[in-house]
């Protein structure tokens, strides 16, 4: 990996109470499949990121256990419904068993 | 037999194009039987119906590396009208998994978008699992140019 893992996230900064918002998360991360070879015939071994949550103040909204047909640098788009203001809390877990986490805050009124 | 000059080149130009294909690993597929135990699995002895779950994916994949697909499920997303999991399959990928979304009431909505690789042409699996224990598929197929997973 050339650089470390770096999230994008894109969530409305505020809604209204009851609303479904959309969130749209992205991680740079080349997933590596495990199924590539290098030019000597070894195979590249796996490294993919193999399971990603979504916690709004602390409750789970949405997440994905993920294989390596996901392509890199994995995109998710979502929903979630939200009541009161809080904070999304968006978790990326690493075969190597690095956690990569991002967090953003939404005003409901 | 004797070979003639055209058979020569011939086979030449197939000696050329066989080791390329030994590094693209689509040539491993997943068996159809695969696929069929992995729904039997997640549905847990239920026999899919169609209808309720909607998978979008593109006809005609230029690049297999990351062809985009969304799901949606009709469902309140409450009470006992709830989504549980969804999961994706393709059938012509080394390995059939995708992925699999897990919802819950704050979802609000059962919906996903991702992006994944197909290694050829191949139909995507999209299986929905309900909390009341109901089973839902939807099916696309895509036609890929290009293979994604390769070197």
């Amino acid at each position: 990996m050339s650089a470390a893992p770096k999230p994008r996230v894109k969530v409305p900064k505020k809604a209204r109470a009851g609303e479904i918002v959309v969130l749209k998360t992205l991680i740079s991360h080349e997933m590596e499949s495990g199924q590539r070879k290098d030019k000597d015939g070894n195979v590249i071994p796996r490294k993919i990121i193999n399971k990603f949550t979504c916690e709004f103040n602390g409750q789970p909204v949405f997440s994905c256990d993920i294989d390596p047909a996901i392509s890199a640098n994995p995109y998710f788009e979502f929903s979630a419904k939200v009541n009161e203001s809080g904070t999304f809390k968006l978790t990326w877990v690493d075969d190597d068993g690095s956690v990569y986490t991002d967090e953003q805050k939404i005003e409901v009124d | 037999m004797a070979l003639s000059r055209r058979h020569v080149f011939a086979l030449a130009a197939g000696a050329a194009i066989v080791p390329v294909f030994q590094f693209l690993p689509g040539r491993a597929v997943a068996a159809p039987e695969d696929v069929g135990k992995l729904i039997a699995e997640f549905a847990g002895g239920k026999e899919p119906q169609s209808g309720k779950i909607t998978l979008t994916a593109p006809e005609i994949a230029e690049n297999g590396n990351t062809v985009p697909i969304s799901i949606e499920v009709e469902s309140a997303m409450e009470g006992d009208d709830m989504v549980d999991q969804v999961l994706i399959l393709a059938d012509g990928n080394p390995s059939a998994d995708v992925a699999t979304f897990a919802f819950t009431a704050m979802s609000g909505k059962a919906a996903a978008t991702t992006r994944m690789r197909l290694a050829r042409t191949q139909n995507v699996i999209a299986v929905a699992k309900m909390a009341d224990g109901s089973v839902y598929m939807d099916k696309k197929e895509v036609k890929v140019t290009i293979g994604g997973c390769g070197g």
